[in-house]
């Protein structure tokens, strides 16, 4: 059991760093505008310097923290097929941001709302459905990205359970 | 309608980008996230297709403009026929603390009116054009959060207050409208996010406190100030606007904001000068450390120093602002060009060339910084210089391009090797204040051949002055600079014949040129009086002693800036026009290095047979 905890945790700390990288190169590569650690960051700090390291630390405690549902599924099902990864990192990815995204407004501190607009300190764009309004492949991306998650996480507990 | 002339612009930016502002109202040039980046708005390069954010009095109108007194905040006044509106326009800036207090976008262009008198309407008219107007953004309205308008992974985001902006069924401009009475004030605001979710900053009360920051950071800066002579005005603007262009996470110096600006209009001299040229460096030190900027200073030097790492002991001509030395030139056929003047070009080929002079401008901007401290440099660092002197002592004898970047056949240019005389001098007086080991006999060796190369074969007995080069006997305006960096005595005789032939040859009514239209630079057609040359000229007589004609020459030259007192980089002979990219850094730094020169001279006890102090 403690091994396998070992496996996912690392799992879960190489996938949702792979995570994020793909998330980044949607970025770099003009897909998308779409940052979960810039916006979870500016949840708790309105300095952008240190809004973007709080965030990713953020996201990877939350990806580890989602990755024990993983592994509860897994454990269930009596193991942790790569398939089996990928199909939860979609579900996982399809709840973030048919769910978690379009609520941020109401969760967020500092996002703004398209019916109010800015006030002096809530000035963040908000995502909109599906995180659309970051860029029209933003969703693609990051569902994508969630799958990989789940790969990534399935592979390791697998090494775990064994 | 004709293109405005380049002398109708101002400049407001915020250490990372700039905009020219025309005096119409209208933003006709705008690189966001920095100075380098694609333009949104390039009508100054296309009048037709490039875009524009445009703010202006519906029917007839007269404009007036200023910057706020120590600031970079431009404040236009329209004369319109029901009455008077001021336009200030500023990206804003802030203060570490106050700029982290809240989330703030990185890039703001804030455009504030105000009715002083009567009433007037005001329409608002924005094309964006992302990517030298190679794209057009997608624009949509999101409700009271503005008009966004996205590029790829970039989006700009356009509010104004009171009111809403609409978008035109071809989706291609946006539009609005203000009817402003007597004290009534509306407010748009411009900004920009790359590769993230962008902040949309609040406007109303919110934004005039973002005003009220930035102006307040700019006159703190410029308070700072050390010079108190009789030009304080014009120096004061010129560090501004050099401020303006220090790009501020690396402490790199633009050349000028712009690309392609004509050198003469119709021409093909359209160059991109949104580089750094290490050419400036010694003028920027030395500038900034006139006038008690050391942080600046010392920032310039680390950028510096830092950027020519990478290819150390060889340097580059010019770098990015990051340091980078990869910045390939291409032509935008797309464009017409500012009143058709073609190819605009984008990336500079120049950084292929080779520059002797560099090595003496680096070596000399770190003796200036160096010997005004109390500290010694690095370890490292003194590594880095003393291979510099020692690369110097291997070439100094190679051909090169030359200060002007002579587009033709390499020559042995008298100025770059007298550059290798001061990187040499530069290195031994480090080495002897601070006791660092160098190659000190090497290094003295080399420096007397190169004097008695320069005054053999740089030397003009038929013209009794120093020659362009050591096979050209023709004037040129850097062998003004032969006693700034302690090569020559300025009041020798031949100083005093080179000074007296570049002003028969160069110089008309105080404008002076690089060198005489005959000469061929490898580039088609003639260009302008040279900004930095005609201050080179300033200096050369305050440091002969003729301090009356400095003066004349240098309130000449200030009669020619615009009206919020910005220089190009050329100047046309009949009415001192500004031609060339604008503003340009190596003109200001021209100005504010001959008001200190003046100013130094003024102070020194006048020699035998010099004129007195006036």
């Amino acid at each position: 059991m403690t091994s396998g905890i070992g496996w996912l945790m690392l799992g879960a700390l190489l996938g949702s760093l792979l995570m994020t990288g793909l998330m980044s190169a949607g970025r770099f590569l003009g897909l998308s505008r779409m940052s979960l650690p810039f916006v979870l960051g500016t949840m708790f700090t309105p300095n952008r310097d240190r809004a973007v390291p709080l965030g990713l630390a953020m996201h990877i405690g939350s990806a580890m923290v989602v990755s024990l549902l993983y592994f509860a599924v897994f454990r269930l099902m009596g193991g942790a097929p790569w398939w089996m990864g990928g199909l939860l990192g979609l579900g996982h990815g399809v709840a973030t941001y048919l769910l978690f995204l379009p609520s941020l407004p109401g969760l967020h501190p500092r996002m703004a709302s398209e019916r109010d607009g800015p006030e002096p300190t809530r000035v963040l764009e908000p995502p909109g459905p599906l995180g659309l309004n970051y860029g029209k492949r933003t969703p693609l991306i990051g569902i994508l990205a969630h799958v990989v998650f789940g790969v990534v996480v399935a592979v390791f507990c697998g090494q775990g359970m064994k | 309608m004709t293109q405005p002339p380049i002398s109708d612009y101002a400049i407001v930016g915020d250490c990372h980008s700039a905009a020219l502002v025309s005096r119409e109202g209208a933003i006709d040039w705008l690189c966001w996230p920095r100075f380098d980046a694609g333009s949104w708005f390039a009508r100054i390069l296309d009048w037709e297709r490039g875009g524009a954010l445009r703010i202006r009095p519906v029917g007839d109108f007269e404009t007036e403009r200023r910057y706020l007194p120590g600031s970079n905040v431009l404040r236009t006044t329209f004369h319109a026929e029901g009455g008077c509106v001021e336009l200030d326009d500023m990206m804003t800036v802030a203060a570490y603390e106050e700029a982290h207090a809240t989330l703030r976008s990185d890039r703001e262009l804030l455009r504030i009116a105000r009715c002083t008198e009567g009433e007037v309407e005001l329409a608002i008219d924005v094309t964006p054009r992302p990517d030298y107007a190679r794209a057009r953004p997608k624009l949509e309205r999101r409700g009271a959060l503005g008009v966004f308008c996205t590029h790829g992974a970039d989006a700009m985001v356009l509010r104004v207050h009171p009111g809403t902006l609409g978008i035109d069924e071809d989706g291609g401009r946006v539009h609005g409208r203000w009817t402003l009475r007597a004290g009534e004030t509306a407010q748009l605001g411009a900004t920009f996010a790359r590769e993230e979710p962008a902040i949309v900053p609040a406007l109303g009360e919110a934004a005039q406190r973002r005003a009220a920051q930035t102006e307040r950071w700019w006159r703190s800066w410029s308070s700072q100030c050390r010079y108190a002579g009789r030009y304080q005005d014009a120096v004061k603007r010129s560090m501004l606007a050099l401020r303006l262009m220090q790009y501020a996470p690396t402490g790199g110096l633009v050349a000028a904001p712009t690309t392609s600006l004509p050198e003469r209009v119709g021409g093909e001299r359209n160059w991109d000068y949104r580089y750094c040229w290490l050419r400036d460096a010694a003028l920027t030190v030395q500038s900034l450390l006139g006038l008690g900027y050391e942080d600046e200073a010392s920032s310039f030097i680390h950028w510096m120093l830092h950027t020519t790492r990478l290819t150390w002991p060889e340097i580059h001509t010019l770098y990015d602002l990051h340091g980078h030395r990869d910045t390939p030139e291409a032509e935008l056929p797309h464009l017409a060009g500012y009143r058709g003047s073609r190819p605009v070009r984008i990336g500079n080929g120049a950084s292929d060339q080779l520059q002797l002079d560099s090595y003496g401008e680096l070596v000399c901007a770190a003796t200036a910084y160096w010997m005004g401290q109390e500290d010694d440099p690095s370890r490292e660092t003194w590594r880095q210089l003393r291979k510099v002197g020692e690369w110097v002592c291997a070439h100094w004898c190679d051909r090169d391009e030359g200060i002007w970047e002579i587009r033709a056949e390499r020559q042995p240019h008298t100025y770059s090797v007298v550059m290798c005389w001061a990187a040499l001098d530069g290195l031994l007086r480090l080495a002897d204040r601070f006791d660092l080991r160098c190659p000190r006999e090497r290094f003295r060796e080399t420096r007397a051949r190169i004097r008695e190369a320069v005054e053999t074969h740089g030397w003009s007995e038929a013209e009794q002055s120093y020659q362009a080069t050591f096979e050209e006997d023709r004037a040129d305006a850097s062998l003004l600079l032969l006693g700034r960096f302690g090569y020559a005595d300025p009041h020798s005789a031949r100083m005093r014949g080179t000074v007296a032939r570049v002003r028969r040859d160069l110089e008309r009514d105080g404008l002076v040129w690089r060198y005489p239209p005959s000469t061929d630079d490898g580039v088609a057609g003639h260009e302008a009086a040279f900004g930095v040359c005609s201050f080179w000229l300033v200096g050369a007589l305050a440091r002969q002693g003729e301090l009356g004609e400095a003066r004349r020459c240098f309130e000449r030259l200030l009669e020619v800036a615009n009206d919020v007192g910005l220089y190009a980089e050329e100047m046309r002979a009949e009415d001192g026009a500004p031609r060339g990219n604008f503003p340009q850094a190596l003109t200001h730094l021209g100005l504010v290095d001959a008001a200190l020169e003046l100013e130094r001279c003024e102070r020194a006890v006048p020699r035998d047979g010099a004129e007195a102090v006036a």
